[in-house]
């Protein structure tokens, strides 16, 4: 078959000592960002990126590296909400219902383990469902114009916002201002300078790279001023890890739930604006309503209340990545990050990445399945190494990383005007947070803002100035008539849904 | 509620700006049909309209941390400007040194962990990214 012959082509790019050391690499770094509470997925790789630039690694290298550390980030952050009952990102926010009761029964070791062979199972089914779904929807995709380009745009804004915050006014802001800030600097088209108001700085527009590790990173170090977390390490320390293998009986009373999340978690992926986090909450939810539906042992410690998020979540890690590869259209905050990687690379993601780039795709893809094998060997018999990760306090932590961040984005522009620029948009990225606005629609903008402008102005100039062939085939009705459903309906359902959520974990972390 | 309001009060007039702005710029004699002033006052009108929402229609007060909190956030940012500014200055070492100590320091670390702290930041930074991978950083009149 086409697509073997193809995998077994990624392999020989991705089987090299380098790239393999670099796999390595990242799945160490990406487990402990996972794992310190407040630095995601999201977090970890945007602090990367500029470092994998500025060091000069080639394509291949850097996407294994940087994909290595979001698979890593999906199963590190387990660890911390089963030791400490604090998520270590978002996703795993619903792993903290029964990991942390589990840990306190004693048995953290057997939830660690059983979480990794959870993250392990979903992660590869998911990374199956990649290899097959991806080439499926590039075909569909090879039919879109520039006008169906311009209506997937406003469908991937108008669903981004569903799930990342409750109101959609501010998600439609946040999109706005990200667009907006693509649009600063040399008109590609016409050469003429915008909004740059005679700062010669701003000619060459406002690297995105700026913009994310600001609004995520820098954003991160003022939340921990502000609350000065100090104590999150306290209670690691007596916690006792126990035994570091589950028992068979355990891991085989919860294979169907692994297999029936890591589905759900792999659709909720794809969808657009999921992501991850819907992920983990739709397979709990499911898996409650399956296996104990009088709700007597979920919320108390059962193994299965652990595997079914975090095969879950790391099944939607991985589903994220088809939209992305194949539309160019990420469908979470994290796989808009790594865009940012394919985009900083000169590499377009979609249909025609395929047969562009096959290299970097299936290269991309082996990597994916090496780093999920790197990640069950480092999260079971390792695991003790990142619960001791935990313990380094956030003090010396969140200054390391504003540093590192500094030296990325100065390495990479060598201009203190950049890095000013980068302290704004950490301020920025904090009262945003404060107000409840998404940061991811925001980076989206400033990575999309110029493909989205240019297949707008093409449309219309392949049509000689006819506006209505933005809506002219059935194709681009049809998206827009998602876009504008994914838009609304979260105004109506996602409310619900969100505060469903919130209400699961904050019930889970008060006592 | 009054946070929303503020909020949405800035939205519209950024967006009032960001259209003059996009009205300004000057138009090439080689242009498109569309030119490069149409997208950027669509997004400036979707801006000012959503913004006018968020106005109208406020969410509940966020918690916001007491004056205390915001002076140190705000104290950080200096800080971290100084260091944008003094970085080619002083050099990588030194700034990132006095930087990452000053914050150590703030984020609840006594005065001398803090020092401590700083330099083996700076230091094992440098140690691995120049020393390390060749990356180019800050020169300052010590050489490093």
């Amino acid at each position: 078959m086409d697509v073997f012959a193809n995998l077994a082509d990624g392999f020989v790019i991705a089987m090299t000592w380098e790239n393999m050391l670099f796999a390595v690499l990242g799945c160490f770094l990406g487990t402990i960002f996972g794992a310190l509470p407040g630095l995601g997925p999201s977090n970890g790789v945007a602090i990367l990126i500029p470092l994998a630039f500025s060091l000069g690694l080639g394509p291949v290298a850097s996407l294994i590296l940087l994909t290595s550390v979001y698979y890593g980030a999906m199963y590190g952050g387990r660890i911390s909400s089963i030791l400490l009952n604090i998520p270590g990102d978002e996703p795993a926010m619903m792993t903290c219902l029964d990991g942390y009761p589990m840990a306190q029964k004693g048995m953290a070791g057997e939830a660690l383990s059983l979480s990794g062979i959870a993250s392990f199972v979903g992660a590869f089914i998911a990374t199956w469902g990649l290899i097959f779904l991806a080439p499926q929807l590039v075909r569909f995709a090879l039919l879109f114009g520039p006008a169906e380009y311009f209506a997937l745009f406003a469908l991937a804004f108008a669903t981004l916002g569903g799930i990342s915050s409750t109101n959609q006014a501010k998600s439609a802001v946040a999109a706005m201002i990200g667009l907006g800030l693509a649009c600063i600097g040399v008109d590609t088209q016409t050469g003429v300078p915008r909004m740059t108001f005679g700062e010669v700085h701003l000619y060459d527009g406002i690297d995105f790279l700026v913009a994310i590790v600001g609004l995520f990173a820098l954003s991160e170090v003022f939340i921990f001023l502000e609350h000065r977390h100090g104590q999150a390490d306290a209670s690691g320390k007596q916690m006792t890890i126990g035994r570091l293998t589950p028992p068979w009986s355990m891991i085989k009373s919860c294979t169907p739930s692994m297999l029936r999340t890591s589905v759900i978690g792999f659709v909720a992926g794809v969808l657009p604006g999921a992501g991850a986090s819907l992920g983990s909450f739709l397979s709990y939810s499911m898996e409650k309503q399956i296996v104990d539906r009088e709700g007597k042992t979920f919320g108390k410690g059962d193994p299965r209340g652990v595997a079914a998020p975090e095969a879950g979540n790391n099944a939607a890690a991985g589903g994220a990545l088809v939209p992305m590869l194949s539309l160019g259209v990420p469908g979470s905050g994290t796989t808009a990050v790594l865009l940012a990687v394919l985009l900083s690379l000169n590499i377009t993601p979609g249909p025609l990445l395929f047969t562009n780039n096959p290299d970097v795709v299936w290269g991309l893809i082996a990597a994916l399945f090496i780093a999920n094998f790197v990640l069950l060997a480092m999260n079971i018999p390792m695991v003790g190494i990142f619960t001791r990760v935990l313990l380094v306090p956030p003090r010396y932590l969140m200054p390391a990383v504003a540093m590192i961040s500094f030296v990325g984005i100065y390495g990479l522009t060598g201009s203190s005007f950049d890095l000013l620029m980068m302290i704004g948009f950490g301020v920025m990225g904090w009262v945003f947070r404060k107000l409840d606005i998404p940061l991811v629609p925001i980076i989206l903008g400033t990575l999309l803002g110029n493909q989205m402008e240019n297949n707008l102005r093409r449309a219309v100039t392949i049509s000689n100035g006819d506006w209505w062939t933005l809506v002219g085939s059935p194709l681009a009705i049809g998206l827009w008539i998602v876009a504008f459903v994914g838009f609304v309906l979260p105004i109506i359902i996602g409310r619900t849904v969100k505060s469903r959520m919130r209400r699961d974990a904050e019930s889970a972390t008060v006592d | 509620m009054r946070s929303d309001r503020i909020f949405g009060a800035f939205g519209v007039a950024l967006a009032i700006f960001y259209i003059w702005a996009a009205l300004q710029t000057q138009e090439s004699f080689l242009s498109d049909v569309v030119g490069p002033k149409a997208f950027p006052v669509i997004i400036g009108v979707i801006l000012g309209i959503s913004s006018a929402i968020i106005f109208l229609f406020p969410d509940p007060e966020p918690h916001w941390p007491a004056f205390g909190r915001i002076a140190e956030i705000a104290g950080a940012v200096v800080v971290m400007v100084l260091y944008a500014e003094f970085l080619p200055v002083a050099g990588f070492v030194i700034a990132t040194a006095v930087a990452s100590a000053y914050l150590t320091w703030r984020l609840g670390s006594t005065v001398i962990q803090s020092i401590i702290a700083g330099i083996v930041i700076s230091v094992s930074i440098y140690v691995v990214f120049h020393l390390l991978f060749g990356l180019s950083l800050a020169r300052g009149p010590l050489g490093f």
